[in-house]
């Protein structure tokens, strides 16, 4: 039978198969962080057991860290003592760990690629949803539990059942202000929330392939936003440019091996999806969300429908039939592992070069890494968002769940590049309308909503 | 894992669609290290007020409704993989959750925690619904073995659970104890896998 990309790669990291529809399946790469891994180390000491295999385990603090003064001791005693924790289990254990300060530190998403761990043709997990991001390179990523941390950690496998196949192709030429962030938000708003729940999404289409990796990491990024379990884009020469001299990629004769190999990692033709949708370029306007799920997204010309999720309107304070042009906006928060790449960064400085941020809104820019960062810096970005008043903060999760202590207070609207828009997830009663970065620049020098397609023609 | 064999209670009504895990447990409460005590803080947002008094319209702050079954909106545990939305209902006393549809990481999760999650069709749903409202002491039945949920031995649906996890819930075993009994396998599965 002819095989899709994710039947390619699963099968071959299929241990055996059990009772039921469950299949042991073999990791290659797991990531952890502070907040899903203490509970699992604890387990892995009640049972006296060593990590099973050293070399595949990476550690990070991203979640729950500071993004100002990281020099400097955690000032939250309980997040101090998480981050603490983390450290003292990757050293016991004897774990890589990239802690606050290290030159490879931030958020998961951002440095496996970065560093080249990420590759075509893997199984990658990690105690977080949005490792679905690591698919952009044609591999199997996932998020998990920490029950399932633990036994990654224990024997680098899972039981797990194979999910469905769904192939989203989108076709066309994108408008001018449009990014990777408007084509996942309008896939999203057009397949609800739970609309790819039980599947494995594969992106595929000239638009899928037209994007940068950093766009398709976006997209896969996402995946999880309507249920999928992950999402993967077929590698091509985008791709293997991406991954080539970076510090842990395949050098010499293995990179050629490796490519080789990756090169067999697409949907042959007569492959079968259990569900495909088709998608046009053209009709994606920049979009927005007006409520409490990244399913409900609207382009930024369109009203406010009606709908049942009364709760939804009451919470973001909006009425059925009202556009968002035009509304006060008093935050812009710039990261997270959807958009706080380089490329990202780049976007906004171009957008902003010679403007100023509105009077009316405070602009944060969290760079996804140190590497990032420094890249940032390096290019003179920093002087861009310095003099529009933008700032720029050190690594880390940050304002996209809130855990540290960079909240949007409780009523107030913040335009945000992240992933979530639940209600509270930036901080008690704060309102998130998720966007593109090109969108969010322009909030923050007009202070309200607008269409970024007029500014830009 | 504790075992869930079979198990009658009321239950508490929660008929919110996608109930994502930042409701059940929003991240200011992820900092502990242990599994411990996260039921103090389930649905912390919608269960207490801004001036930290429980809102008397929330449903766990209301008596009427008790039990260790809740009964949720569809779409429900939607959004981060965070292990401890599971832990929260368990710690808060809850060992069944029932929905007309899961998101699948906090169903694989809640598994894992011996906490049930049943699906039935929205039209089920709304019966078991309708039910509660109309005498909130109804008391619905989860037989595992035999796959039934049960409500006032009149209505009975069977529900669906892999066959894996039914034996782990029944026996209250946890993967990982079958994984280690698979350590030879793994280790000659890896001397032929492909890794760049």
């Amino acid at each position: 039978m002819a095989k899709t990309l994710f039947d390619k790669v699963w099968d071959q990291h299929v241990v055996k198969n059990i009772a039921g529809d469950r299949q042991v399946l073999y990791i290659d790469q797991h990531f952890i962080h502070e907040v899903t891994s203490p509970q699992a180390f604890n387990g892995l000491r009640d049972r006296d057991l060593p990590i099973f295999r050293i070399d595949q385990i990476l550690a990070t603090a991203d979640h729950n860290v500071p993004t100002k003064d990281q020099h400097l001791p955690i000032s939250e005693p309980l997040s101090k003592m998480q981050v603490e924790t983390l450290m003292k289990n990757c050293d016991e254990f004897g774990v890589t760990c990239y802690g606050l300060g290290d030159k490879n530190q931030g958020i998961v998403h951002v440095i496996g690629p970065e560093l080249g761990i990420t590759k075509p043709g893997m199984t990658i997990v990690c105690g977080d949803s949005h490792t679905s991001t690591h698919g952009a390179f044609g591999n199997i990523a996932f998020g998990i539990g920490t029950t399932q941390v633990e036994q990654v950690m224990a024997s680098q496998c899972l039981i797990i059942e194979k999910p469905k196949k769904m192939r989203i192709n989108v076709n066309g030429k994108l408008q001018n202000g449009v990014t990777a962030k408007d084509i996942i938000l309008y896939i999203i708003a057009q397949l609800t929330a739970g609309g790819g729940t039980g599947h494995f999404i594969e992106f595929a289409g000239d638009t899928i392939q037209s994007l940068s990796m950093e766009g398709r990491m976006t997209i896969c990024n996402m995946s999880i936003e309507m249920g999928a379990r992950g999402g993967m884009i077929a590698p091509d020469e985008t791709t293997f440019d991406y991954i080539k001299d970076r510090p842990l990629s395949p050098k010499g004769e293995k990179w050629n091996e490796a490519v080789s190999y990756w090169k067999t990692l697409y949907s042959e033709e007569d492959a079968v999806f259990d569900k495909e949708y088709t998608f046009k370029a053209e009709d994606i306007a920049p979009m927005l969300t007006y409520g409490t799920n990244p399913g409900m997204g609207i382009g930024v010309q369109d009203a406010v429908p009606s709908t049942d999720n009364t709760k939804a309107l009451t919470y973001m304070d909006f009425k059925p039939g009202e556009s968002l042009l035009g509304k006060e906006i008093q935050h812009v928060f710039i990261g997270s592992c959807t958009n706080s790449r380089i490329e990202d960064l780049r976007m906004v400085a171009e957008f902003v070069k010679g403007k100023q941020k509105a009077q009316n809104t405070s602009v944060m820019i969290v760079p996804g890494s140190k590497k990032v960062e420094l890249q940032a810096k390096e290019e003179g970005l920093d002087k861009i968002f310095e003099a529009a008043g933008f700032e720029l903060r050190e690594p880390g999760c940050s304002a996209c769940l809130g855990m540290n202590e960079d909240k949007i207070p409780a009523g107030e609207y913040c335009v945000s590049t992240s992933n979530r828009n639940f209600e509270g997830r930036q901080g008690p009663g704060a309102r998130t309308i998720l966007a593109s970065p090109l969108m969010a620049a322009v909030t923050a020098v007009e202070g309200k909503i607008v269409d970024i397609r007029e500014y830009l023609n | 894992m504790e075992k869930l064999i079979k198990l009658t209670s009321s239950a508490v009504p929660l008929p919110i669609e996608d109930v994502d895990t930042d409701q059940i447990i929003p991240a200011r409460f992820l900092k502990a290290i242990t599994k411990d005590g996260f039921g103090e803080n389930l649905f912390r947002d919608w269960r207490y007020m801004k001036d930290g008094q429980p809102d008397p319209n929330f449903v766990l702050n209301n008596d009427t409704y008790t039990g260790s079954i809740l009964v949720a909106g569809k779409n429900f545990g939607c959004g981060s993989s965070r292990e401890h939305a599971a832990w929260a209902i368990t710690d808060y006393g809850f060992r069944v959750v029932i929905s007309s549809f899961f998101a699948d990481i906090f169903k694989a999760n809640a598994l894992n925690n011996g906490l049930l999650p049943i699906v039935v069709s929205d039209e089920t749903l709304d019966v078991i619904f309708q039910k509660i409202e109309e005498n909130p002491d109804h008391q619905l039945t989860i037989d595992v073995e035999k796959q039934q949920l049960s409500i006032d031995e009149e209505m009975h649906v069977n529900f669906e659970i892999d066959e894996y996890k039914k034996e782990c819930l029944l026996k209250g075993y946890d993967d990982i104890d079958y994984l280690l009994s698979l350590k030879g396998e793994i280790e000659s599965f890896e001397k032929e896998h492909l890794m760049f």
